[in-house]
């Protein structure tokens, strides 16, 4: 019922292939996270276009921090010590945990095991990642069933997430490429010692609608205030401040009052632009 | 002095005689007529000019006050006070706007206290009467260890400017009139030695101030024979004045009553000696003796509009001031508002005229055009920028952060420096200094400096220093309204703004738009490494632009010139801007370290002196001077070297090599002979300037050396970027306009604002929009590219384009200008031949065929550009940039090439079928008929005469028609050409019929 909801405000019931309206004004955006926030999150609401822009990520990520104090681990730990069944910590998450974070668990459970071993951090992540690495047989298990059942965090997630956004890139780099336009992308200017790499660089600059473009982010994800705050700081205008005006791609759309930067130099689109200006095509026609 | 000028006055002295004695170049050479006056030239002019400073401000004080039959007599108590106290209480109860010659010119903050930007008291008036202390007070001081080099001009000479040892002569009232107030003339010392210590403001209407002897450094001058002024003169000077008050005062009263508001002509008795006055001020002007014209022109005009009574002498004076000098190079908008001046028009209509009709000719444009404003970041440059440029990765990563860091606080400083109550140290100060705290543990401070350098010649290179915050809508707008409403918005805004804006002639040194940013940044940050190495670089990049070759040699090949008068003009521009930017930040830290808001007592001051003199300045001024005047180059070096000076501090003008400096400086401005009048303009305006506004700098007399530029660089809108308070003037005569309107008799010419239609934006404007979005993407493209990516193309383009009109003209237009002169022999050869027709029909036939010049000089662009690219360029660039340099390459050739081609070989071609081919052939013919018609009845001498004639008027005036004009001067006027084309009839109709015995046939309309 409530992916017919938000199916209906996201204004069409469309699946992924037809290009839906993304672009949305702030407040359709918050009539639509107050419906999927009553959503229980799964993994289909992580990789499902629709929505991906909603997930509960963006939520768990305001109350993640409370599990993170050493007395709240202290106490997981210990609850964790006493129930000494298997797959505790999936349970025990939907018991004592708020019903939604499955997510948090692994964290948890990397803090609790902090307070086991002296073991250094990245040992520990690869442990999460690769959970038979963990000694302890019962932890292991836990671990993997977190990791297969968090729909928000988790190398899992992580990895879906990778793949979506590397698909994007290509896709960019596809429609760059049928477009007639040379570009750079990271790897080749992290070769040459930038310092900060947007997808891509065009070699030569284009028009979008009017605008300047040098550089060129894809983002598989929904821009909405949070991330793009975020993005504008530690990406976009770094970009900016070495490349120059440039075009953040938000395939998943994002809310159009952020689109306000167009003549500072940024501008956003939810899909590949259509109205592009190539230097020279007035000369040649001379 | 004086007797001189009152013999003068009194016409004793032929006036030309003084004329030609103070061109003289010999210094001190006594008058012939008044030899019992000893006086040195360079002392008479500025004696003369505090004079008629004087005259006018007497006119100020007694213009509306002085006829008894006036019945509001404005503050009669005025009178009564001591005359510093008269002047500030005038500037004080002047009214809003700055109606008072005073106001407008003193009340400014002093330099000093606005560099250190905590903006210092302010020295409003009574001003006159702190000089006099001050110098009383440095008088007493003087002699010390910082005299050394000074020369002091007579050690144990009295002090006639401190009006406590010497009280005004006739302090009690004159009353020549009985009924008149006793408003004593400020008798206007010429002071003999006020050199160094002036309190630091813009008291404009000081004195001229004339050191009997310069530093003794300064060998170029001539003149050794130094006199003190006498106690003496200056009685006889003060003597003068009275006497002349009496005289004018008399005038007055005898005049007819002044109470009819209609401006009339001088009367009669009054017109010899004001006309005198203008001979003078013309001389003057044009002689470039006038420390600055602009301030003179100010005061004229401050003075035309305030007195409506009795200043018809000063109008006058100003008007035939105009009438003879300044009409080609004002801007339109200044003419056409002085042709709208009604007063203008009652004394001379024949200025009117003038102004109405030069405002049609004027070329000179003040409105910039609008300039690709989209503010750029610093392009990253893997060559300076990357991993191996940094010591460690720590110290590569802390610089990534920086730079993220300073765009923010740069960005942060756009959004919100206008809102009231935002303080930029409170607001961005503590994370300048972290940055700062970064950088010297990281030891990053070169990779800083030079992005903090190069950002602010991004933003604050351009002849626009428009203060608005970043994102400048002109672009769009200038898609929405065109050019044409753009610059109606813009006329609107100016109006709405501007003209309660008067500033004053001579406004402080200010960091403009932009600037502000840098200079505020640099005051937070206060790190001495980073301005070590910003110094260091501003200098050495100074040093290279003062070394450009932007004076290429004269050539001798006309068409030379002409195809770079116009891109020498434009290149000098920028490097003279860029250079006056990085001066002016170079002195700004170069004397950040020694500015006080309040000026030092002189005993720190003279221990200042000794101390900085051992150390090594930033910048040997003297050396850059001399040698720029060796290579005749101060029209770069000068300005530059003006913006650096403007940032002394207090002490600074009294060291030994800003003082060496400073000195040459005012001889440059005593006999800058340019040959360009706008160069020696823009010379004269900035010194100036820098002289009037820092009167601490005046220390020298006027006199020295020649100095030659030859080739007109300036243009009037460098000219008005470069001297914004030219802007003044323009800004004080619309005040004016809208003044009088305001009493209901000017004309304030209505703006009518247009509304911006937004469907025509996207179909009307389409192409311009387009075109302008190429020249951006075109900008773009090299942002991004190594820098010697875009000189290669600029390069070759340049000589692509140059080669292609070569080629043209040695093939192609050669080819055509010979068939025609064959199709127009064989035209005439026949018998039914029509001269006009004829030539009508060939010129058409060859215009057609030189529009093919044009896709020729296209071919050989596309041609040759991107061999020439390909070979210069690395082997390594990416085929797209390759690409794209090519086609850039390609297009910039081509224009250059078809826009000299259309300009000048189609002109060409028609100008010599019509004008040149026609006699031409004629000539062949002729000789013939002239044989035979000399044999008969012996006429050749008038057949000689007539061709002779005829050689005559077409070789000279219409092959420098046909050539192209190299300048705007040689462009024939329309009235030139109707003379032209008279003398072409006559001589051809006297030609057909003395030589050829036969009725001309029809000559064509346009003869």
């Amino acid at each position: 019922h409530a992916l017919c909801m938000v199916s209906d405000a996201t204004g069409c019931g469309k699946e992924r292939q037809g290009h839906m309206k993304m672009k949305l004004s702030r407040a359709e955006y918050k009539e639509i996270v107050r419906w999927t926030e009553q959503l229980r999150p799964t993994r289909q609401l992580v990789s499902n276009d629709i929505f991906l822009p909603f997930s509960p990520q963006k939520r768990t990520k305001r109350t993640i921090s409370r599990h993170h104090a050493p007395d709240v681990i202290e106490s997981h730990y210990q609850r964790y010590e006493k129930q000494t069944q298997r797959f505790i910590l999936l349970k025990s998450s939907k018991t004592f945990l708020l019903r939604q974070l499955y997510c948090v668990l692994h964290r948890i459970c990397l803090f609790c095991f902090i307070f086991l071993s002296t073991a250094s951090k990245s040992v520990l992540n690869s442990m999460l990642k690769e959970p038979s690495l963990i000694p302890d047989q019962t932890l292991a298990k836990n671990v993997y069933q977190c990791t297969v059942n968090d729909c928000c965090y988790g190398p899992l997630v992580d990895c879906i997430k990778h793949a979506i956004g590397h698909e994007h890139e290509v896709l960019l780099c596809d429609k760059l490429r049928e477009k007639n336009l040379s570009f750079l992308d990271e790897n080749q200017l992290r070769a040459k010692g930038y310092d900060k790499t947007p997808d891509i660089i065009l070699e030569v600059p284009v028009a979008v609608e009017g605008h300047i473009v040098h550089w060129i982010e894809s983002k598989a994800s929904f821009g909405d205030d949070h991330s793009h705050r975020t993005y504008l700081n530690e990406q976009f205008w770094s970009y900016w401040n070495r490349f120059g005006p440039g075009l953040v791609i938000y395939w998943y759309g994002f809310i159009g009052e952020l689109d306000c930067q167009r003549d500072r130099g940024i501008l956003l689109k939810d899909c590949f632009p259509t109205d592009i200006v190539v230097l020279g095509r007035a000369a040649q026609q001379d | 002095m004086a007797a001189l000028l009152e013999s003068l006055l009194t016409r004793k002295v032929d006036l030309t005689k003084v004329l030609d004695w103070l061109k003289n170049i010999q210094v001190g050479r006594k008058h012939p007529r008044t030899s019992s006056v000893t006086l040195h030239k360079h002392e008479f002019i500025p004696f003369l000019l505090n004079f008629l400073r004087d005259q006018s401000s007497q006119a100020l004080t007694h213009g509306p006050a002085t006829p008894a039959k006036t019945p509001s007599r404005p503050r009669p108590s005025a009178s009564s006070r001591g005359f510093p106290e008269r002047r500030a209480s005038r500037s004080g109860g002047g009214g809003s706007r700055g109606t008072s010659r005073v106001q407008l010119f003193s009340p400014t903050p002093s330099p000093g206290s606005e560099r250190s930007g905590n903006g210092a008291g302010r020295h409003a008036g009574g001003g006159r009467a702190a000089h006099h202390a001050d110098d009383n007070g440095r008088r007493t001081g003087r002699g010390g260890g910082t005299n050394e080099h000074v020369s002091p001009p007579s050690a144990g000479q009295l002090n006639f400017n401190n009006l406590e040892d010497f009280p005004p002569v006739g302090s009690s009232p004159v009353t020549p009139t009985g009924n008149k107030p006793s408003r004593r003339i400020n008798p206007t010392p010429v002071s003999t030695d006020r050199s160094h210590s002036k309190p630091k403001m813009c008291f404009t209407s000081t004195p001229f101030t004339q050191a009997p002897s310069p530093p003794p450094l300064v060998l170029e001058r001539p003149d050794t024979r130094v006199t003190a002024v006498s106690p003496h003169s200056l009685m006889e000077e003060r003597e003068l004045l009275k006497r002349e008050k009496c005289k004018r005062a008399q005038l007055q009263t005898c005049s007819p009553a002044p109470a009819s508001e209609e401006p009339c002509t001088p009367s009669k008795s009054e017109a010899p000696r004001v006309r005198e006055q203008h001979l003078f001020g013309l001389f003057l002007f044009s002689e470039n003796l006038v420390p600055n014209v602009f301030l003179e022109l100010f005061f004229e005009r401050v003075l035309e509009r305030r007195y409506l009574r009795k200043v018809h002498n000063c109008v006058y004076f100003a008007v035939k001031v105009l009438e003879n000098h300044l009409l080609a190079h004002l801007d339109k908008c200044t003419l056409r508002l002085l042709a709208e001046n009604e007063r203008v028009a009652s004394f001379s209509p024949r200025l009117r005229d003038r102004l109405s009709q030069a405002q049609d000719t004027s070329t000179a444009k003040v409105l910039s055009p609008s300039v690709s404003t989209f503010i750029h970041s610093v392009p990253f440059q893997p060559a300076t920028d990357n991993r191996s440029n940094f010591s460690s990765d720590k110290a590569f990563h802390t610089f990534k952060k920086q730079r993220d860091i300073f765009y923010e606080l740069l960005r942060e400083w756009e959004d919100f420096h206008k809102e009231p109550g935002w303080i930029f140290d409170m607001a961005l100060g503590s994370r300048i200094r972290g940055i700062m705290s970064q950088l010297t543990a990281a030891g990053n401070h070169s990779h800083f400096a030079r992005l903090f350098l190069k950002q602010l010649v991004q933003m604050c290179k351009g002849p626009r220093v428009s203060g608005s915050s970043g994102d400048t809508p002109d672009a769009d707008l200038l898609v929405m309204l065109g050019a044409d409403g753009l610059g109606r918005l813009k006329r609107l805004e100016e109006r709405l703004i501007q003209p309660h804006g008067v500033g004053g002639p001579c406004p402080p040194p200010s960091f403009p738009g932009h600037q502000e940013f840098f200079r505020d940044f640099l005051q937070a940050a206060s790190c001495c490494q980073l301005n070590q190495h910003l110094q260091d670089s501003l200098c050495q990049q100074l040093l290279q632009l003062d070394e450009v070759s932007i004076l290429s040699p004269p050539t001798p090949v006309t068409e030379r010139e002409e195809e770079e008068g116009e891109e020498a003009k434009q290149r000098f521009a920028s490097v003279l801007l860029l250079a006056r930017l990085l001066a002016k930040f170079l002195g700004f830290i170069s004397f950040l370290p020694y500015q006080t808001t309040e000026k030092p007592s002189r005993e720190i001051q003279e221990a200042a002196v000794a101390l900085r003199s051992k150390s090594v300045p930033v910048l040997d001024v003297c050396g850059v001077l001399r040698n720029s005047m060796k290579h005749r180059r101060t029209i770069l070096t000068v300005p530059w070297l003006v913006e650096f000076l403007s940032m002394l501090d207090f002490t600074g003008p009294l060291l030994l090599n800003y003082r060496v400096v400073l000195g040459t400086l005012k001889m440059t401005l005593g006999r800058c002979s340019e040959t360009s009048y706008l160069n020696r303009l823009l010379i004269v305006s900035v010194l100036g300037w820098l002289f009037q506004v820092d009167s601490s700098l005046r220390e020298n007399s006027v006199c020295g050396v020649s100095i030659q530029d030859g080739i007109p660089l300036v243009d009037q809108q460098l000219l008005y970027t470069c001297c914004p308070f030219l802007d003044e003037f323009r800004k004080l005569l619309a005040a004016f306009v809208s003044g009088s309107s305001a009493k209901g008799g000017g004309i304030v010419r209505k703006i009518t604002p247009t509304s911006a239609e937004p469907q025509d934006a996207a179909g009307g404007n389409g192409e311009r929009s387009q075109q302008k979005l190429q020249a951006d993407l075109e900008q773009a493209f090299f942002h991004n590219q190594p820098p010697s990516l875009r000189r290669t193309v600029e390069f070759v383009a340049e000589r692509v384009g140059s080669n292609a009109v070569k080629h043209m003209k040695a093939t192609f237009v050669s080819e055509l200008v010979e068939k025609g002169d064959k199709m127009l022999r064989d035209g005439l050869e026949s018998p039914k031949a029509n001269p006009s027709k004829l030539n009508e029909s060939i010129c058409a036939q060859l215009c057609e065929a030189g529009l093919d010049a044009l896709s020729r000089a296209t071919r050989f662009c596309c041609e040759k550009s991107p061999e020439a690219i390909r070979i210069l360029l690395p082997d390594e660039t990416s085929p797209a940039v390759l690409t794209t340099s090519e086609n850039i390459t390609i297009h910039l050739a081509t224009e250059k090439a078809c826009g000299w081609l259309s300009a000048n070989i189609t002109g060409t071609l028609t100008w010599r079928h019509a004008w040149l081919c026609a006699p031409r052939t004629l000539f062949k013919r002729l000789p013939l008929n002239i044989q035979r018609l000399s044999g008969e009845n012996g006429s050749a001498g008038t057949s000689h005469f007539t061709i002779s004639q005829l050689n005559r008027i077409f070789s000279k005036d219409l092959l420098s028609v046909a050539v192209g004009p190299r300048m705007d001067e040689e462009l024939p006027s329309g009235s030139r050409l109707q003379t032209l084309f008279r003398n072409v009839r006559d001589t051809l109709v006297l030609l057909f019929v003395v030589t050829l015995n036969i009725t001309p046939p029809p000559l064509p309309p346009f003869f």
